[in-house]
């Protein structure tokens, strides 16, 4: 028998549904791997024990009084730091909003916690989300559970090495350009952003307003499911927010794909001539196979405008991002530089956000203040602006012939630590397939498909229309039930300051 | 004198008296204790976002309408950045390339004569919060964030004003409209009118525009008037003296009664505006706009015309009763109630307006009710009073309402119509000023006057004046 933080949000539902494990003895298998691994993971900015301890009690309690309790109710959950936490510290990755404690939860938050999810604490996470191994955190480096010397993907990074070492069960994410799904797919895991506006963004730091979208990580499909169910619906406080009602995700969940229509996207597999790597490219091939034998109708399609995805992401994105987070000038809450230092309120602004703010949110403020100066508004942000248009264009066609659009997550496994650092646009490139799925605010998954020859996991992602999230869950269930990769966990045994560490174990 | 030919420009911003902020649910009500009227939202903390109130969205169709603007569909919010402590997201939520309103007209009186001034947009704001700069403090300065997002409507005209005189007439006329329409209280003590300008002149006969100034911290209709004649009259000297003027902001100074410079365009500041990711755009259908317009009440101006041209009242009488929106709705129902309306403007105009000054008032604070004018009108036209026991009457109706009848009878101040009374009185006083009869029959007019005034006197002025007047002509023989 494997530990209990080793199984699924669904088999310890049906566990503690019948009362074979308790609330409690979840969370203290989950911590006890959280001491485990943390040291040499550093997976976690913030353990919230006490707290967790208290729901899991608590769910424990009303279970004994038969009370008729949620699916995910006692269920461990990690948070990334980018979700408002009434009374636990945010940072968001931070510096400049190292100490925040905001007053109020975010919309997820708040529905995690009336369908009894335990948070267990809150996880690393490049800073302000911008950055794609959470190399760009202020609080450390996170690495990732199948190799340590590897990089967890990212923003999401602590999320997804989180759920793949089972130091949680399930974890929350949020992805602007593809934070969720690489991060999902360096680690091994599941990882879903819905449609822009199923899931509220209320309480969630901004980075790029447009294309935020939270989501879950998880271990299979049915747990991404369930958290869906718990995730996605209405929030009047988030004026982008979808007024249509979430359907019982789970419903979608079945092992058969006849009449789907699946297109590989030529955009996916190579970016201006150069190709993904070839095991990646290997494995998502495998998986079309394994769609068209499943009963789906397969082919290639081609969506050329995907090519300036990079560029017009990279004006939009940072465009948005230096407004909201012009809000960080130490005014109200967050960091302020000392006091004797500045003479004035324009130092201590200058002072504050210089202090504050890594290099990578310094560069993206900078990229975005400059696109939307006067006399190059136009020239910038105006046109990509326009060339996104022409990127939904080529997704609505596309959706004309297929219903759901299949490529490699990353074109590459998850690469080492400080790899590329150095060299801010061969990492934006890691995001090359994401990107486009935020620009059309389109569902997107990702979810194990292969592994390479040296033992990193490699993701397959899956794009469906506008609120099409039940054909993507279909699709990733029937393809999951035909293989094992979701049961395999990771199992890197490291030397790491002497201490020899046991990342995780195989519990299949 | 006049060779050149100023062109003013006017931004009025107003703040909307709506229950509850633009983006949040916060109470907008004043005097409150600092930052106990905040939440999140209006704080602009971290994952908060904006939904837009509307009844702010309401309100300001109202005036884009009204103004006779053609509604932009979708307008589209988007954010101004800037850094400054009293906005708290640094940047601030307006809109720019398609605001809810444009192309429209405002027409204003001056000297008698109307005058179209274009309205180039109307758009909804967030208002900033407010600074203190306490005097004792080590250079600090406080934040109060309850006007942080409280809604603003901005107008801004076309620069086809060419006077101060007709900036003045443009700001009362933007000023009653509100106050019509009820969507703002006005209140420029409180801030909730604020004005930026923009002159620039061009010698007369030239068509093309000069060079453009633009001048902030104008807070009363006194400062825009001072500010744009300091600013004709700094143009103009420059002007003469073959200065190139260049085209800036300046700032005005109520104390020295002068605009010095701020920034230059050069060092202009660069707002970065792009559209408000946070916010959708808005959709106005044309059930809505057809609701509004069809509730709009009638607009000072087209009243002011009314009364002048159906009423026969003077401008001067219709200027001052439709400039208070109370007075104004105060003389239609009056009117409405039967009274004639040059007896109404005159109590209004007169008597009204006296003793609002008199006690420090403000037109609602008062008990006058339009019924009870009316019947006060009724009781002198039917000689029941006299005039200046009718004034008596007022002040009680002014006071504490009720009705005019029953005030005359409490004071006894019903007029004696009685012939056969007031002929006592007046052979009585025939007997005791024989001097003054025989006065009043060498031609001296003066004499009856006199008598006239002994009569009144011996009643207490409550004797019809005009039939003490027949009876003492009858009486000594005159006329
Ligand atoms: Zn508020």
């Amino acid at each position: 028998m494997s530990a209990l933080n080793d199984l699924t949000a669904h088999e310890l539902s049906e566990l503690l549904g019948k009362r074979e494990a308790s609330a409690r003895e979840v969370l203290e298998a989950t911590c006890a791997r959280i001491d485990e691994v943390e040291d040499n993971l550093a997976a976690y900015l913030l353990l919230t024990r006490e707290e967790a301890e208290r729901q899991a009690s608590a769910v424990d309690e009303r279970r004994a009084r038969g009370e008729d309790l949620p699916a995910l109710a006692g269920v461990p959950l990690a948070l990334k730091d980018i979700f408002c936490t009434k009374g636990i510290e945010t940072t968001c990755g931070s510096r400049i909003l190292k100490g925040f404690v905001p007053p109020y939860d975010a919309d997820v938050v708040e529905r995690c916690r009336e369908n009894g999810l335990v948070l267990v604490g809150k996880t690393n996470m490049d800073e302000f989300a911008m950055g794609s191994s959470t190399e760009n955190s202020a609080f450390g480096v996170t690495h990732n559970p199948w190799d340590l010397e590897r990089v967890p993907g990212g923003s999401s990074g602590g999320s997804a090495a989180a759920a793949a070492a089972s130091s949680t069960i399930v974890a929350l994410g949020t992805d602007t350009g593809g934070s969720i799904r690489q991060p999902a797919s360096f680690c091994g895991v599941v990882g879903l952003k819905p449609t822009y506006g199923r899931i509220s963004r209320y309480g969630v730091v901004a980075f790029a307003s447009s294309l935020d979208q939270v989501g879950a990580i998880t271990k299979d499909v049915r747990d991404c499911a369930l958290m869906l169910n718990v995730l996605a619906g209405h929030d009047p406080r988030d004026s982008t927010s979808i007024a249509a009602p979430a359907p019982d995700y789970t419903r979608a969940l079945v092992s058969e794909l006849a009449g789907m229509r699946v297109g590989l996207v030529k955009e996916f597999m190579e970016y201006q001539g150069v190709g993904v790597d070839r095991e990646v490219g290997a494995a998502v091939r495998g998986a079309v196979e394994r769609f068209h034998e499943l009963g789906a109708e397969c082919g290639e399609v081609s969506l050329p405008h995907l090519n300036y995805s990079i560029p017009v992401y990279y004006l939009i994105a940072p465009a948005e991002a230096s407004s909201n987070l012009a809000r960080y000038d130490g005014v109200q809450y967050g960091y302020r530089t000392p006091e004797e230092g500045a003479a004035d309120i324009i130092e201590m602004y200058r002072k504050t956000r210089d202090d504050g703010f890594g290099p990578e949110v310094k560069r993206r403020i900078m990229l975005g203040t400059y696109a939307l100066s006067a006399g190059y508004y136009d020239a910038y942000y105006l046109k990509a602006s326009q060339v996104r248009g022409l990127i939904r264009r080529d997704f609505d066609r596309a959706f004309e012939q297929y219903d759901i659009l299949v490529g490699p997550t990353s074109p590459t496994v998850a690469f080492r630590l400080g790899e590329k650092t150095e060299d801010p646009i061969a990492m934006y490139l890691s995001d090359v397939c994401t990107i486009p799925v935020n620009m059309g605010g389109l569902p997107g998954m990702s979810l194990p498909c292969g592994f390479s020859p040296d033992g990193m996991p490699i993701g397959l992602q899956l794009v469906g229309r506008s609120l099409g999230e039940e054909a993507l869950l279909r699709a990733a269930y029937a393809f999951e039930q035909t293989t094992d990769f979701h049961r395999r966990r990771a199992h890197s045994v490291r030397e790491r300051n002497g201490r020899r560490c046991v990342v995780a174990r195989a519990s299949a | 004198m006049a060779k050149y030919r100023p062109n003013i420009g006017l931004e009025v911003h107003a703040e909307l008296n709506t229950r509850t902020k633009v983006f949040c649910g916060c109470p907008t009500a004043v005097g409150a204790q600092p930052n106990t009227q905040v939440c999140p939202v209006c704080l602009g903390f971290p994952g908060v976002l904006p939904v837009l109130n509307r009844r702010v969205v309401e309100f300001a169709l109202r005036a884009a309408l009204a103004m006779n603007c053609e509604i932009v569909r979708p307008s589209i919010f988007e954010r101004k950045g800037y850094y400054y402590p009293d906005l708290p997201k640094n940047f601030q939520i307006s809109q720019k390339r398609a605001p809810l309103g444009r192309k429209g007209h405002l027409e204003v009186t001056v000297n008698g004569e109307t005058k179209r001034v274009g309205i180039y947009d109307v758009h909804i704001e967030e208002d900033a919060a407010k600074l203190l700069h306490p005097e004792d403090d080590r250079g600090h300065s406080l934040v109060d964030f309850n006007r942080s997002g409280v809604p603003l409507l901005e107008i801004v005209s076309d620069p086809d004003m060419n006077s101060a005189a007709e900036a003045e007439a443009y700001m009362n006329a933007v000023r009653d409209m509100l106050l019509y329409l009820g969507i703002s209280e006005c209140r420029m003590e409180q801030g909730q009118l604020r004005f930026e300008a923009s002159v620039s002149l061009r010698p007369e006969g030239e068509s093309e525009l000069g060079t453009r100034v633009e001048i902030k911290n104008l807070n009363s209709f006194r400062a825009v008037i001072g500010a744009v004649g300091y600013e004709i009259w700094r143009q103009s000297q420059a002007l003469d003296s073959g200065e190139e003027l260049v085209q800036e902001t300046r700032l005005w100074d109520d104390e020295r009664g002068a605009t010095e410079p701020m920034r230059t365009k050069e060092t202009a500041m660069d707002y970065r505006y792009f559209p408000e990711p946070d916010l959708t755009p808005l959709e106005v259908d044309d059930e809505w706009i057809g609701r509004i317009r069809a509730e709009l009440p009638e607009l000072a101006e087209a009243r002011r015309r009314r009364l002048t041209e159906q009423h026969g009242l003077s401008d001067y009488d219709a200027g001052i009763l439709t400039g208070d929106k109370v007075l104004a709705d105060l003389f239609k129902a009056t009117a409405a109630e039967g009274a004639p309306a040059k007896a109404a403007a005159n109590w209004l105009t007169g008597e009204f307006l006296r003793l609002l000054k008199e006690g420090g008032l403000a037109a609602e604070q008062t008990r006058l009710e339009p019924k009870g004018l009316a019947e006060l009108i009724g009781l002198v036209e039917k000689g029941a009073i006299n005039a200046p026991a009718a004034k008596q009457v007022f002040g009680k109706l002014f006071e504490r309402g009720g009705s005019p009848s029953e005030i005359v009878k409490e004071l006894g101040l019903a007029q004696i119509s009685d012939e056969g009374e007031i002929a006592g009185v007046v052979d009585g006083v025939i007997e005791e000023h024989p001097d003054a009869v025989e006065n009043f029959h060498k031609g001296k007019e003066q004499a009856l006057k006199f008598l006239v005034g002994q009569v009144m006197r011996k009643t207490r002025g409550r004797a019809n004046p005009q039939l003490v007047n027949e009876l003492l002509r009858k009486r000594i023989g005159g006329g």
